[in-house]
């Protein structure tokens, strides 16, 4: 669906050269949400700005459906740019223009007749979830009104993309949450693609298929974000992961852990896209005659799952306890068994 | 009573002057509008990073804006007869102090367009830029509506600089209340007449400082 192309973007200053995307290749698919995660100045708004040609490209191309993005006439650029919606941190809205007035804008700017243009924009305010304040300016609204405004915006010519640009970072924890669910709404609903950059993970976590880690104006590592939580390669995307997982390095808990069980087992179980870890451990307990202690862990939900991991402890008659072993074995978790008592 | 005390006061000829510098001021105010928006567009679009970049024509016109600006206007209107009697036909009556009350009032109301326009988010019209607008519809519709509270207290500014300036035309004959408060009122040693004129000048300053604060009020949205 979209294919960049060893994209490259320098920035002359008075004093040097900046690098902000350096010979950058992604692809991609039709309808998944892919988010690009880095830390400020790695290059995220400069390579999403690439997309729309916000931002010239010094080399490299980008093409959406086929079509080489990079190389449109400026007034062929101006109607591709009528499929591409864009939404932005700082939400970027007219404040002379009410709410019904902000969503209609792109709407006037792609010809459309006055009255296709108020049905579109009651229908566009229904999806966001902003009926009854049609008519309120931008001044009036909180943060997480203003966004849904912005969404219903960029939505409003049904554009094949949606670009965000740090969408969620300008909003509470909560409010947060709620536009990433409209974002999975309109994701599922409208089969949109949408490609995402932020500097918090757990954006990425909560809403993101795959994942793109930046650093330096390069891509460093990608994949299913299942894939790249569960197994970090390169040190930033490490530090990310940690954002949301915690510190991984327990090895002195566990042994603080274990030193209290003089019988039994104590496993470690590693749930990656599982998403009935909780019912394992209840099948367990009920299936067979075993105790059965949650000692720590950490698991956390994503778009393709739950990831995570939990300690437990698990004791009771020889037989019972390695037919519990077989059966949890069996299930699609990663099993280790971290102390053995006796 | 009145009478008493101001005895050289005609209210018919000072109604006839007050019309004449509310004339003035309007269709001056009218010119001064456009010339003035037309320039501050040019400014703000050819500056560096601006839609239009142009480096050496931005030089010209903000030399120009500069120029105009640093010239006196009593001198202004002498040095524009010429123009005037070829566009007028005249150089005397109110008609003939519009072109030196535009020009006079444009480029300083160029500049305060100018410093609007860059007030006006530059993410707003990077937004417009992504939805696909022209740049005409990025100026019609970005620019100049959500600038407006402050074109138009910028043009209150400029309104209440015009008023001083009809007066000042009064010198060459252009009618108002200067030209009367000068004519009847200094020559003649009619002192009330000036008093009179000076009130009514001041109150016309109130005038379109009032609606021009309300209208700046009502429009901003923010
Ligand atoms: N218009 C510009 N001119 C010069 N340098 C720029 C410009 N835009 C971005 N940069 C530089 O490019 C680098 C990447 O910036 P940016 O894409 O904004 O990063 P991020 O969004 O990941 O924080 C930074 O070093 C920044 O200073
Ligand atoms: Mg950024």
């Amino acid at each position: 669906m979209i294919k960049i192309n060893s994209l490259s973007k320098l920035f002359h200053t008075k004093s040097n050269l900046i690098s902000a995307v350096d010979d950058l290749s992604l692809e991609i698919e039709k309808g998944e949400i892919f988010g690009v995660i880095g830390y400020s100045g790695a290059g995220k708004s400069t390579f999403i700005r690439l997309i729309n040609r916000l931002e010239n490209p010094t080399s490299g191309q980008v093409v959406i459906d086929g079509e080489d993005i990079t190389s449109l006439s400026k007034n062929k650029l101006r109607l591709s740019r009528q499929n591409i919606g864009m939404i932005f941190q700082h939400f970027n809205l007219l404040w002379s223009r009410t709410v019904r007035e902000n969503i209609a804008f792109p709407l006037e700017i792609a010809g459309i007749s006055k009255q296709e243009r108020m049905a579109r924009v009651d229908e566009l305010i229904g999806l966001v979830g902003l009926s009854g304040r049609e008519d309120a300016y931008p001044s009036e609204l909180s943060g997480g009104q203003k966004q849904r405004v912005g969404i219903a915006r960029a939505l409003a010519n049904d554009p094949k993309v949606l670009l965000c640009d740090e969408a969620t970072s300008a909003l509470d924890p909560e409010t947060t949450d709620s536009i990433l669910k409209l974002l999975i709404d309109i994701n599922e609903k409208l089969g949109l693609t949408i490609i995402l950059i932020t500097h918090e993970m757990h954006v990425i976590r909560k809403i993101c298929h795959r994942v793109a880690v930046m650093e330096a104006g390069k891509v460093v590592e990608q994949g299913d974000v299942l894939d790249v939580f569960s197994h970090p390669i390169m040190p930033v995307t490490k530090k990310f992961v940690e954002q949301v997982m915690g510190d991984n390095n327990q090895e002195d808990s566990l042994e603080w852990l274990t030193t209290g069980y003089k019988n039994g087992d104590i496993i470690k179980l590693h749930f990656v896209g599982e998403t009935t870890s909780q019912a394992l451990i209840s099948q367990v307990a009920k299936q067979f005659d075993v105790d059965i202690n949650i000692l720590q862990g950490k698991i956390t939900q994503t778009q393709k799952g739950a990831y995570g991991s939990l300690i437990v402890h698990i004791d009771g008659v020889s037989d019972e306890k390695e037919s519990a072993l077989a059966y949890i074995k069996s299930a699609p978790v990663e099993v280790e068994v971290v102390h053995h008592a006796n | 009573m009145l009478i008493e005390l101001f005895p050289n006061v005609v209210i018919s000829e000072l109604w006839q002057a007050t019309l004449e510098t509310f004339y003035m001021t309007i269709i001056a105010l009218i010119g001064t509008f456009i010339l003035g928006i037309l320039l501050g567009l040019l400014l703000y679009l050819t500056s560096r990073g601006g839609i239009w970049e142009n480096k050496v024509l931005n030089l010209i016109i903000a030399s120009t804006v500069n120029i105009f600006r640093a010239i006196p206007f009593i001198i202004l209107i002498l040095l524009l007869f010429p123009f005037t009697d070829f566009l007028i036909g005249t150089i005397r009556g109110s008609n003939a102090a519009l072109p030196a009350l535009i020009i006079g009032s444009a480029p300083f109301y160029g500049r305060l367009v100018e410093i609007a326009l860059r007030e006006v988010d530059k993410g707003v019209i990077e937004a417009a830029k992504a939805m696909g607008a022209k740049t005409s519809t990025i100026v019609l519709r970005v620019l100049i509506p959500e600038s407006m509270p402050a074109l138009v207290s910028g043009i209150t500014v400029t309104a209440i600089a015009l008023i001083g300036y009809t007066a000042v035309a009064g010198v060459i004959g252009a009618g108002g209340l200067g030209d009367f408060a000068y004519y009847y009122g200094f020559q003649r040693r009619a002192s009330d007449v000036v008093f009179v004129c000076t009130v009514l000048i001041v109150i016309i300053v109130f005038i379109f400082q009032f609606i021009g604060d309300t209208i700046t009020n009502k429009l901003d949205k923010r």
